[in-house]
């Protein structure tokens, strides 16, 4: 990737950003945003975009980047481009546990974490039966073990729906159409540091991605040792994914979109392709729930829909222009 | 010297040996072909070679140390292997693909050093791709991606260079170019290991020549020694002739139809 597209890349996420703190039903003019972040002029500016746009965007960004990577890292391992950050039942995993906490009327702050737990079990069960059938670095097996528990967790899902009262059901339907809107300083917190660690060990791994992208035989033949590489990187893309459950529900479509528009951009290697896909998902997020909370004032649209939404032009437009 | 020492392979749950004692020495400066049917045990000795399987007897050594003593990186160092088929799944730079070979000798961390690029450029030049750079490898033709993958092989360094079966999707111009490139590789100074079912190919560019058959040696030494009617028909349970190539001299298996003996045998 040139100089210029990064410029470009990352000029446009500032401007995402700095639109995500001025546009809403009070909108703030570009020159008071600096002021109010610093905590100087009218207190309700200050509060509004320091107490709710702020932590908005920075979770928002945070959760585009950890799809980002994550979503890139499974494509590479499992040389699939339709692989994604749900894919190994993190997102069934997830609404399990979520449903399961909701149900139980436990109180809402331990929905994450019961979040959290359920896409680390799917995940580790959708493992163990990948190793269980003698599949171990076949991705394909892998890609069973991950539909298969998914399947699962969707029908218990589905039985705990079946005789849930109606609060529960639209609270948990609500969670798994993913949001932003509740952003807390604690979960910017813990997703910061899922993502910046996890992004960090899979930059760590880049090379051995691309040497993984080639295929088992040839990622042997350099050297890397494939069942540990590609179980370790697994459970990091799934330990990162697991983490934008937990801070903000299901967004769906970013994870899989987002490396091929950074491929289209000119992200050639898994380095820079892990590097472009986190400002790419970034800025995709934060301009979906930009478009959530300012479309149909005073409602909120779901931002999972809305990455879509947006992601699918945004996408046939780089499809377009850059091949 | 790629060695394999009396090499017993069994895969879980067969009854049979894919490889049931087979010794064969690949010197450098050399190319050591190695043929036979499909299922003879071939490309068990490249994942042998590549600790890819675990012998239950025998040995593979690289320049006198078993494999078995390496971990990955270090054979990864030592041989350079071009598998039967490979695909990159996502598009990357010929110059970035060939700068993989380079994997086996950094950490994760490490950046590109002068030695890991010059390592890079006499490779890619060395198999004449260094105008394709920047080339994404999946906007390659067949031959230029082979060629391609012989510098990504080549930048890897090591003794020994190993190529699985390396001119199955080639037509007769880049084939050729591909045993030649073997050919120029041993002579550098490599132990050059081929694997191939292109007898006749083989035949005129190989140094020494291993027929598998079983998981067995069913011959081996030069040319001469293995192209042999009588040899090649029991390995391969078809009726076969081996004439002399009359352009260039070298012995060249025809494969008849069965029941259609020529009326005049011509033997070497």
């Amino acid at each position: 990737m040139t100089f210029g597209r990064w410029a470009f890349l990352v000029a446009a996420v500032a401007l995402v950003a700095l639109a995500g703190l001025m546009l809403g039903t009070i909108p703030v003019p570009p020159g008071d945003i600096w002021s109010a972040l610093r905590g100087d002029g009218n207190s309700t500016t200050v509060f509004v975009v320091r107490e709710l746009r702020l932590p908005r965007v920075l979770l928002a960004t945070l959760l585009g980047a950890g799809l980002g990577v994550s979503g890139a890292a499974l494509q590479g391992v499992l040389r699939n481009p339709l692989a994604e950050p749900y894919l190994l039942g993190v997102s069934g995993g997830a609404a399990v546990g979520a449903v399961l906490a909701v149900s139980t009327g436990v109180a809402i702050a331990l929905v994450p974490i019961a979040a959290f737990g359920g896409a680390i079990a799917a995940v580790t069960l959708a493992l163990f039966v990948a190793h269980a059938t003698h599949g171990r670095g076949d991705p394909r097996v892998l890609i069973m073990a991950g539909v298969v528990v998914g399947a699962f967790a969707n029908a218990v899902i589905m039985v705990l729906m079946a005789n849930a009262d109606a609060s529960t059901v639209r609270g948990a339907l609500w969670w798994m159409m993913g949001s932003v809107a509740d952003a807390t300083w604690t979960q910017i917190a813990w997703l910061s540091l899922y993502v910046v660690a996890g992004g960090a060990a899979l930059v760590a791994l880049a090379r051995t991605l691309d040497a993984l992208a080639l295929g088992e035989d040839s990622a042997a033949g350099l050297g890397v040792d494939v069942d540990r590489a590609a179980r370790r990187i697994y459970l990091v893309a799934s330990l990162v994914a697991a983490s934008t459950v937990a801070a903000a529900g299901l967004v769906g479509f970013v994870g899989l979109v987002v490396p091929h528009i950074a491929r289209r951009f000119g992200a050639r290697g898994h380095r820079v392709l892990l590097l472009a896909s986190a400002a790419t998902g970034s800025l995709l997020v934060v301009a979906a729930d930009l478009v959530a909370r300012t479309a149909l004032p005073p409602a909120e649209l779901p931002l999972g829909a809305v990455t879509a939404m947006v992601g699918v032009p945004f996408f046939l437009i780089t499809l377009r222009r850059l091949t | 010297m790629i060695q394999f020492r009396d090499l017993r392979v069994r895969y879980p749950r067969q009854t049979r040996d894919a490889l049931a004692g087979v010794s064969i020495s690949a010197p450098r400066g050399t190319v050591t072909a190695v043929v036979g049917p499909n299922g003879s045990g071939k490309s068990t000795l490249v994942r042998a070679l590549l600790g890819r399987v675990t012998p239950s007897a025998g040995a593979v050594l690289i320049e006198g140390t078993d494999v078995s003593q390496l971990d990955r990186p270090a054979i990864a160092r030592r041989v350079a292997v071009v598998t039967q088929r490979e695909e990159s799944a996502f598009p990357i730079s010929v110059r970035e693909y060939c700068a993989l070979g380079r994997l086996p000798h950094r950490g994760a961390w490490g950046r590109d050093t002068a030695a890991d690029r010059d390592a890079v450029d006499a490779a890619m030049a060395m198999a004449e791709v260094t105008e394709l750079a920047e080339r994404s490898v999946q906007a390659l033709s067949g031959g230029e991606w082979q060629r391609v993958r012989f510098a990504r092989a080549l930048a890897q360094g090591g003794d020994a260079f190993v190529a699985d079966e390396p001119t199955t999707f080639l037509d007769v111009a880049h084939e050729m170019a591909a045993f030649e490139l073997l050919g120029r590789i041993a002579s550098e100074g490599r132990a050059v290991l081929l694997v191939s079912h292109h007898l006749n190919l083989v035949a005129r560019f190989a140094d020494t020549l291993v027929l598998l058959h079983d998981g067995h040696v069913a011959a081996a030494g030069t040319v001469h020694d293995v192209m042999r009617a009588e040899i090649l028909e029991r390995v391969y349970a078809w009726p076969i002739v081996v004439t002399r190539d009359p352009a260039v001299g070298a012995p060249s298996l025809v494969p008849l139809r069965r029941g259609s003996r020529p009326s005049t045998e011509q033997s070497i």
